[in-house]
């Protein structure tokens, strides 16, 4: 599925400012993995979505899925591979265009776009029942305008948007980090249960532990750009959130000082 | 007063064949969210196409539009070049484009400021001639049939796949990159569409006045402007879109037929101007005052008790 090998990335090199932000990560995801990534701010996990997706460019290193290679290949042609939930709402949904046509546009996701309607008929029908599915009521508001949702609305609409086309790759960058807690739940619910039904792979950033804990098959931890802890299967299910601090401290040789993730327990 | 209706007749003619600019002003302002100023610089170069291909070589009118088109097209691609591809900022990059079509036009006019089509055919002469009417009706008879085609085709490309594509572009880039859509080459399909719009109105505006002048297009980008505000006050509660690209051809037909009654009024024509940056100055601004004004109303210190 996904391979990255040996990836680099460091910002601002060779100024005051230059930030290691990917020291050399290698990670391969198996079909239907469903990964959480923790680690304190800082640590590189957004980068290694960012960098997965396409959005800076690496310095060395490889970024395969299902053996191709996408290293080099423009953020635009890698949606075709990869779904993409931000951490803010209003970031993965057009605010002034329609429901319908936010899903149409989704729909269409690393196809060519032609001079063909945006909307064909007989696609509502689809949009409707996918719609239904979220249980927000949304499917009877299809025409309206998607800024006219709250925060946990638009986020559950990208989060349908992405996968609505089958993605090889889900990438969720802390998107449920802006909601209040509930409707955080209820996206974090959603989210799992697309995730089994459709068998997607997918990589998931937290600063939630219990969250990393409870979903997923497998967690990895991550550390001044390196991945530094990384379990699966049975060990994970029986993972504390004190074991998981204990490792923190081992791997990185200190006192785990990072306010939001020690409030997140 | 004949007198004065027959002017205002004229002042809607000349707001509608205006009106195919602010079209094009339509789509990189409001749909993809870019200030162009190459804008003043591709309406004259319309004009100045469409000029001197009749003029020097015979053109047939029609053809000189399509010619004033592609023209514009080719002028907006070079502004879509320096924003996309040398990432120079849009309002630079625009400038930029403007600054240089005030040479390329003086090129294409063989150095002469100004090209009178005197007794030559054109397109409104045509119609005037063989309809029977005068030649501002025949104008507003040109402009409208043409602006409403443009509006069907406008209509009918922003609802299709690449369309839909380049609105997106405009409401959310990040969103619509992560969908597989090159974000640049629908900046660079925008403006080019957006400045041969500008264009071919600067040819037809062109053929109604009967002469191309190197200054034409000094100001448009306000005009579009002010016509565009003024469509969405007048029609602002329509959403259809067919109705929105509508809304800014009324716009530019009301913005000049105001200016004819303010210069029947007494304005002089050299302050117009300043007329119309105060009213764009304004109309942009009105909105945003009204609102912090609001909520500086709604405060009080207590609250109220929610019911």
């Amino acid at each position: 599925m996904l391979t990255i090998t040996n990836v680099r990335k460091t910002f601002n090199k060779g100024t005051v400012n230059e930030k290691k932000a990917l020291c050399g990560i290698s990670l391969h995801l198996c079909p239907g993995d469903f990964v959480t990534v923790i680690g304190g701010n800082g640590a590189g996990k957004s980068t290694m979505l960012n960098m997965i997706a396409g959005v800076y460019p690496i310095d060395s290193g490889k970024i395969e899925i299902d053996g191709v290679n996408i290293s080099r290949e423009p953020e635009h042609k890698r949606a075709k591979y990869i779904g993409r939930v931000f951490q803010d709402p209003m970031r993965g949904t057009a605010a002034g265009m329609e429901i319908q046509e936010n899903l149409a546009l989704a729909l269409r996701r690393g196809q060519k776009r032609g001079l063909s309607w945006g909307i064909k008929p007989n696609e509502k029908d689809f949009y409707r029942e996918a719609l239904t599915r979220l249980d927000l009521g949304l499917q009877t508001r299809m025409t309206s305008k998607v800024g006219l949702l709250s925060g946990g609305q638009r986020q559950a609409l990208t989060l349908l948007m992405a996968t609505l086309e089958k993605p090889k790759l889900l990438l969720l960058d802390e998107h449920t980090a802006a909601l209040d807690p509930k409707t955080a739940r209820k996206v974090l619910e959603l989210t799992d249960e697309i995730i089994r039904e459709r068998e997607l792979t997918a990589l998931m950033v937290t600063h939630n532990m219990k969250d990393a804990i409870q979903y997923g098959n497998r967690l990895i931890m991550m550390h001044e750009g390196r991945i530094i802890y990384d379990v699966a299967g049975e060990e994970k299910k029986k993972l504390q959130v004190e074991d998981l601090l204990k490792k923190f401290e081992e791997a990185s040789g200190e006192e785990f000082a990072n306010d939001r993730m020690m409030l997140a327990k | 007063m004949s007198g004065i209706l027959v002017a205002m007749q004229g002042a809607v003619a000349q707001g509608i064949l205006w009106g195919v600019m602010v079209l094009g002003v339509y789509i990189t302002y409001r749909l993809l969210d870019i200030a162009d100023l190459t804008v003043d610089g591709s309406f004259a170069l319309g004009g100045c196409v469409c000029a001197t291909l009749i003029i020097n070589h015979g053109g047939n009118p029609i053809a000189a539009l399509f010619a004033a088109l592609a023209a514009g097209m080719l002028a907006g691609a070079v502004t879509g070049v320096l924003h996309t591809v040398l990432e120079i900022p849009a309002i630079l990059a625009g400038i930029l484009t403007q600054i240089s079509l005030w040479s390329v036009n003086l090129r294409i006019m063989s150095g002469k400021s100004n090209l009178p089509l005197l007794k030559l055919e054109t397109l409104i002469s045509g119609v005037s001639g063989s309809l029977n009417v005068t030649q501002a009706q025949a104008s507003m008879i040109v402009g409208i049939i043409i602006a409403a085609l443009l509006v069907m085709v406008l209509y009918w490309f922003f609802g299709t796949e690449l369309g839909s594509a380049l609105r997106a572009t405009g409401y959310n880039e990040d969103m619509i990159r992560a969908l597989g859509v090159n974000t640049k080459n629908m900046k660079l399909l925008g403006l080019m569409l957006s400045n041969g719009l500008v264009s071919l109105s600067g040819a037809l505006v062109c053929q109604h006045q009967k002469y191309a002048d190197i200054n034409m297009g000094r100001g448009a980008i306000v005009i579009g402007l002010a016509a565009i505000v003024i469509g969405e006050v007048l029609m602002g509660r329509l959403t259809n879109f067919a109705c929105k690209l509508s809304s800014v051809v009324i716009g530019s037909a009301v913005y000049f037929l105001i200016r004819a009654i303010v210069l029947q009024l007494g304005l002089k024509t050299n302050d117009m101007n300043l007329f119309t940056a105060v009213f764009v100055a304004l109309a942009l601004s009105i909105p945003v005052l009204m609102g912090k004004w609001r909520a500086r109303q709604a405060y009080s210190e207590t609250g109220e008790e929610d019911v």
